[in-house]
């Protein structure tokens, strides 16, 4: 009986060397979003829960648009569009990382105002009883506990947006995918290539999980 | 700040607070000297965790004037400065503790002392340990309150509150979520204070308490206060027939 199942090892560590220089690509764009994304997030979340109906909704509106809409229209929108409007174009590395920054940055600024509203009522309280002001409350009280609640989602967050780099290939940033697709027009075995693609982002991904398992526990220690 | 002993430390006129339609507090009228033991009890909902949380401004009231330590704290909460001063000089205990999680037994003493009042780190250290010490938590602090009993975590709050001087303490229920066998310490630690002459407002269900430390006692109804007194009368001989049957439930089982 013939083996029909033909998956060319040699074919697939071949692709490594050509599909590397991928990676400091991917990292770069899903690093530096969401390091901008982190402050956005930060920015809008704390708008968002502002006492001032005239902070909050310029936090709501951010939120709904760019949680509401897909993140390759959003990088397209920005590689294509926003050239337009500026007549000057713009690099796609920089159309990557903006639609990172800004797409995780609206979920982002959920899992803040999330975090934050979930601190019960009496931690405030107390701060507010021992003279604290309301800024003090916020700075040793309130926002050393949301944060250590943040951290799982904001690891979500992270992994979720480092796969979302992968659908910048149609704007021609060198990342990951789109070295696999370069490599794989030469070559035409997709098959091997595309699993060391994805075990490429696995690798990433599951490193950043581990990293994010131990902030976590030193985190919680203290609990 | 107000030294004169002789002057009232808390002073209430025709205070009246609504929670949207609910009238929770019906030109209450009171006022407490310093030194004084004021215990205030009732029914649930009948306005008396509000009446406390009015005299440091964590409810805001909407009609009638409120003097502490000889600050207005101004309707509607509009009085930020005062507010904050008064708090600074008015502790206050917590049903549910409301110890920091994130912080360990004696930085939840020290942070206020240090942030509010300026206090070096060792000054701060040091009036933390000798409240740990009065309120009898030893070799305890650097645990964190999830590792401590309830009643514990309670003596903590109380010594957190008190390292901040205050001139008048505020128990919102300060045993009401503590397992049995650990109110008496709890109690034992507040009684201690009195003793020392604190300025106290204690809201709570311990009538065996309350008789105890009490200089007044006030029963409050449906937002006004319905009679007030010395501990004996009010409780041996109450003039009121919703105290009379407000203490028969309270005092027979």
């Amino acid at each position: 009986m013939e083996i029909t199942f033909q998956f060319d090892w040699a074919a697939a560590f071949g692709s490594i060397p050509h599909l590397l220089p991928g990676v400091p690509w991917t990292l770069l764009i899903s690093f530096g979003g969401l390091a901008i994304g982190f402050f956005i997030g930060i920015l809008f979340g704390l708008l968002r829960i502002s006492p001032l109906r005239w902070l909050r909704w310029p936090a709501i509106v951010y939120v709904e648009v760019f949680r509401g809409t897909p993140i390759l229209v959003q990088v397209l929108f920005i590689f294509y569009g926003l050239p337009q409007l500026l007549g000057s174009p713009i690099n796609a590395l920089t159309a990557g990382i903006a639609a990172i920054a800004v797409n995780s940055g609206a979920y982002i600024s959920e899992i803040v105002r999330g975090g934050v509203q979930s601190i019960e009522r009496g931690q405030r309280e107390a701060s507010l009883s021992l003279g604290l002001s309301r800024s003090q409350a916020f700075r040793y009280v309130i926002w050393p506990q949301a944060f250590r609640r943040m951290i799982p989602p904001l690891g979500n967050q992270g992994i979720i947006s480092i796969k979302d780099t992968s659908l910048f290939s149609v704007i021609g940033v060198g990342e990951l995918v789109r070295q696999g697709q370069i490599y794989i027009a030469t070559t035409f075995t997709a098959l091997e290539v595309y699993f060391m693609v994805a075990l490429m982002y696995l690798v990433i991904t599951w490193t950043l999980s581990i990293l994010l398992r131990q902030l976590e526990r030193r985190g919680l220690a203290g609990q | 700040m107000n030294d004169d002993a002789t002057q009232p430390i808390v002073r209430m006129q025709a205070l009246n607070k609504h929670f949207g339609d609910l009238h929770v507090l019906k030109d209450i009228d009171l006022e407490i000297v310093p030194g004084e033991v004021v215990v205030v009890i009732g029914a649930s909902g009948s306005g008396k965790s509000t009446l406390i949380r009015c005299i440091n401004g964590l409810e805001e009231y909407q009609l009638g004037k409120l003097e502490v330590d000889g600050s207005q704290l101004l309707p509607f909460g509009k009085s930020n400065r005062a507010l904050q001063r008064i708090r600074t000089e008015v502790g206050m205990v917590f049903q549910q503790f409301n110890l920091f999680p994130h912080l360990s037994v004696v930085e939840n003493i020290t942070l206020a002392p240090m942030k509010v009042r300026g206090w070096s780190r060792a000054d701060a250290l040091e009036t933390a340990n000798r409240l740990l010490e009065r309120v009898g938590i030893t070799d305890q602090a650097h645990k964190y309150p999830a590792q401590l009993s309830g009643g514990q975590q309670q003596r903590v709050a109380l010594a957190r509150a008190l390292a901040m001087e205050p001139r008048l303490m505020l128990f919102d229920e300060p045993t009401s979520a503590l397992d049995p066998e650990m109110i008496g310490e709890v109690l034992d630690a507040m009684r201690e204070l009195a003793k020392e002459g604190m300025t106290m407002v204690i809201v709570t269900h311990e009538m065996g308490f309350a008789r105890e430390v009490a200089d007044r006692v006030i029963f409050i109804h449906q937002g006004e206060i319905t009679e007030q007194g010395e501990p004996e009368s009010l409780f041996d001989n109450p003039q009121h027939e919703r105290t009379q049957s407000f203490l028969s439930r309270v005092l027979t089982h």
